[in-house]
């Protein structure tokens, strides 16, 4: 069992969109975080994991790049602003996207992390 | 004998442009990881200075951030041109906040800002004048271990 899964294998086995940030696409993942609450996510995020949220404004891509974060990943079918793609090729952070909603796409995510990576939290 | 360095940053922060929100709090964090300063308290004034620059952007007309990080702490001083607060205890309170419809929106406005801030500092001044402006003053000292020792006190 591995305990660490890259960006670009995440994006593979759920067939994630990849909008923008390809070089960052090597990032390792160490766990995930779910909120639309900006403060919320520079609160009690951690280095290295995959966000998901339904917000598509640059300040998400303040807050990856402050934060470390390994990618943002939008559901229920949201694309990043022009802005915000622009950020994301700039920092290597990867904005992904999937048309599946919050609550099933974290549980899909959350399964591969614990399961498959073996991360823990 | 080593020479005491004190780097002085300044940042004018523009009240309403959010896309430059976040900006000054990068260019802190960059100076402090060439410093090699401790990750976690990297990690800690991030949080606090970018609550504090999202605050002036999102509430103020126009603010100036002032940096200053010496062997011992990093002190920022924000300082704005904007409605002050009226009830710094209330505004301190998790959850409230007098952010418009527009800024919660987008994700802010949560009423978690300034708690964010206070969490990830060791000292913190807020003075405010309804009508002219806040000053907002934190300090996060460069050792964590100095951190942990008065939080023990």
């Amino acid at each position: 069992m591995m305990d660490t899964m890259k960006v670009s294998e995440l994006t593979e086995k759920l067939d994630l969109k990849v909008y923008s940030g390809r070089k960052g696409l090597s990032r390792d993942i160490t766990g995930g975080y779910v909120s639309d609450l900006l403060s919320d996510v520079m609160g009690n995020a951690d280095a290295g994991e995959v966000w998901l949220t339904l917000q598509t404004h640059k300040n998400i891509m303040a807050i990856a790049s402050l934060k470390d974060l390994a990618a943002i990943l939008l559901v229920g079918g949201n694309k990043p602003d022009e802005d915000t793609a622009r950020q994301s090729d700039l920092e290597e952070i990867p904005i992904l996207g999937t048309s599946l909603p919050a609550f099933e796409v974290a549980g899909k995510v959350y399964d591969l992390l614990k399961n498959d990576a073996g991360i823990q939290g | 004998m080593a020479e005491v360095e004190r780097i002085l940053l300044e940042y004018n922060i523009e009240g309403g442009n959010f896309t430059r929100a976040g900006y000054a709090s990068s260019q802190i964090k960059k100076v402090l990881k060439q410093m090699q300063v401790d990750l976690g308290v990297i990690k800690r004034t991030v949080v606090a200075s970018y609550e504090a620059e999202v605050n002036v952007v999102a509430h103020a007309y126009s603010g100036t951030m002032y940096v200053a990080i010496d062997p011992e702490a990093v002190c920022i001083e924000l300082v704005d041109e904007g409605p002050g607060i009226p009830d710094i205890e209330q505004a301190m309170q998790e959850g409230f906040s007098t952010a418009s419809v527009s800024v919660r929106e987008m994700g802010f406005g949560a009423g978690m800002g300034l708690p964010n801030i206070k969490k990830n500092t060791d000292h913190l001044e807020i003075d405010s004048q309804v009508e002219k402006g806040t000053r907002v003053a934190m300090t996060i000292f460069l050792d964590p271990a100095r951190r942990n020792k008065e939080q023990q006190q």
